[in-house]
């Protein structure tokens, strides 16, 4: 099963939060949506949970009950216990009694956090509670699994348990869409989507993000042209979208980050034909 | 001019019974951009808060500009919390004048996309001209020593490679930086890294120092989804890389035997660990094999 948004535009007041966009959410997959403050990441993930309305496009999405969020906020409540937490989302999905208590022990295993269980969730690490509302959000086995900035501020340890949760609920059959600001993990799914400014920057597999690259990226330390040039460690990183580059220059194979920052210059200045 | 801008000797910190920080001895040099990375509750906002003379240590000693870090070469530093340490109730101009008047400086210039929101409360302001209003701020006063918490989480890849040319400027004239990170791809902007687990520093160095001998293996199969809950299920730290499989720190014989009692047929291939299979297994408390 394929979830999607189609041509979708959102717009608050005067500002267009989404313009045109289009994105597919296969079962089995994770999907990463990136981008920065602003970009629309949460408007689309809200749109394809029903929480923002279209203002054109189309929404497949399963019904609400196969389907799981995480919003960019904690996701569970401070005051109750982990496992009060799991169980009170389990009620309303209708899980009960031996059912209930077998998924609650599957579920507080596969996040690490048994020895957690009951400890409110005001005294979690950020990344114990990022997880508690992981798990809180697939307790019903969803369909569709919408995860915004799960990773955000958490550590790399942490970071690495929610992307082996993530792609648990892949390999288990879900489509996974996730939004993220860390261009590594984008790198990390099976499909990808920049977003920039409520528009596709670029998506697809990273390798065909790669492959459909346009243009050289040089190393420096002195640009040519220092509006195209951008700080990567101690040297500069230069796009030459166009044109060739002088034959002076050093050529590097483009990362993602590389990639993203190119695309949103050349969205920035018109191409020097 | 200080050889050495920030100095731990021996420091330890305790809370209780608790050991945040555990024997830590590191410097910060005039000219480089050093890198501290630890998972949550590593040591590394105590260490920095001890540096600062925030917090006191139990015991070991702390340097800022060759003596304890007093308000008189505290005045010397510039520091980027993570929450920013603006006032989200004062306009943009007039955060800019509290910090020079604290300083006793003169109020900085502001760069054109910071002028257009002079008058606007910075609670109003987005993320990413809140991270550079704190970047201006905290470098009004020229700082010998600049030491930032997670500078650009949350920013895009634009406003991040401006962040990180402020940075490199400063580096370039002489300020020494400590700068605390999670993303990997930021650690690899910075001159030498410090790696902190359990109150210790365990690694330092280069990317190549801290991921030392260890190895991960790249699984490649047509069947990734099984070939994941297989060896997801035979506890070995395992994560996804688009549709290969990486698993850091295991043997490839033994990955070898828990794919084949599961009937998957898969291509094994040794590669070089990365930082953040590094501190996933010192998180798991593993010796690197």
């Amino acid at each position: 099963m394929t979830y999607a948004v189609r041509s979708a535009t959102v717009r608050f007041g005067p500002a267009l939060a989404l313009d045109d966009v289009t994105v597919e959410v296969p079962g089995g997959s994770v999907v990463a949506v990136v981008g920065g403050d602003g970009a629309g990441k949460s408007t689309l993930l809200r749109a394809l949970v029903g929480e923002v309305p279209l203002d054109g496009g189309t929404i497949e999405a399963p019904p609400k009950q196969r389907l799981g969020y995480l919003p960019a906020s904690s996701g569970s409540w401070a005051a109750l216990t982990v496992a009060q937490n799991i169980d009170f989302v389990a009620g309303i999905y209708g899980l009960a009694g031996d059912e209930l208590t077998a998924r609650r022990a599957e579920l507080l295993d596969r996040a690490s956090l048994t020895p957690a269980a009951d400890r409110p969730a005001a005294q979690l690490s950020g990344g114990m509670r990022r997880k508690l509302g992981f798990v809180m959000a697939i307790v019903h086995r969803p369909a569709l699994l919408i995860l915004d900035e799960p990773t955000t501020g958490i550590d790399p340890v942490s970071r690495i348990d929610l992307w082996r949760l993530a792609s648990e609920a892949a390999a288990s059959g879900a489509a996974v869409l996730m939004s993220t600001t860390y261009l590594d993990e984008a790198e990390r799914a099976a499909h990808l989507v920049a977003l920039d400014s409520g528009r596709v920057l670029v998506q697809g597999s990273y390798d065909q993000v790669r492959a459909g690259f346009a243009g050289v990226i040089t190393q420096t330390d002195q640009p040519v042209r220092a509006e195209w040039a951008w700080r990567r460690g101690r040297v500069l990183h230069e796009y030459w979208p166009g044109s060739d580059p002088p034959a002076w220059t050093t050529t590097v194979a483009p990362d993602l980050e590389d990639i993203v920052v190119a695309l949103s210059l050349a969205r920035y200045h018109a191409v020097p034909s | 001019m200080t050889d050495v801008l920030l100095r731990a000797g021996h420091v330890t910190r305790r809370f209780g019974a608790f050991t945040a920080v555990d024997d830590v001895s590191m410097q910060v040099q005039p000219g480089e951009v050093v890198g501290l990375l630890g998972a949550n509750g590593a040591g590394k906002t105590t260490l920095i808060r001890m540096l600062l003379g925030l917090i006191a240590v139990t015991s070991g000693s702390v340097e800022l500009l060759g003596g304890p870090p007093d308000r008189e070469r505290r005045r010397r530093l510039g520091y980027v919390p993570q929450g920013l340490g603006l006032y989200g109730d004062l306009t943009v101009r007039e955060n800019l004048s509290f910090s020079a008047r604290a300083y006793g400086t003169a109020e900085p210039a502001l760069p054109p996309v910071l002028a257009r929101h002079a008058g606007i409360l910075v609670r109003d302001l987005p993320l990413g001209a809140q991270r550079q209003l704190a970047f201006l701020a905290a470098l009004a006063h020229s700082p010998e020593v600049l030491v930032l918490d997670e500078p650009t989480s949350g920013v895009d890849v634009l406003a991040r490679a401006a962040l990180w040319d402020t940075i490199r400027a400063q580096a370039e004239r002489g300020t020494g930086v400590l700068v605390t990170t999670h993303y990997m791809q930021e650690a690899q902007q910075c001159d030498r890294l410090l790696l902190m687990a359990d109150g210790r520093l365990v690694a330092q160095g280069s990317e190549a120092d801290i991921v030392g001998s260890m190895r991960a293996v790249a699984v490649r199969t047509g069947d990734w989804a099984r070939a994941f809950a297989a060896l997801n299920a035979a506890g070995v730290p395992v994560m996804l890389a688009g549709r290969a499989i990486r698993v850091a720190n295991s043997d490839p014989a033994e990955l070898a035997v828990v794919l084949e009692a599961a009937g998957i047929r898969a291509s094994l291939e040794p590669v070089p660990a990365t930082i953040e299979e590094r501190m996933l297994v010192l998180a798991r408390g593993e010796k690197v094999s």
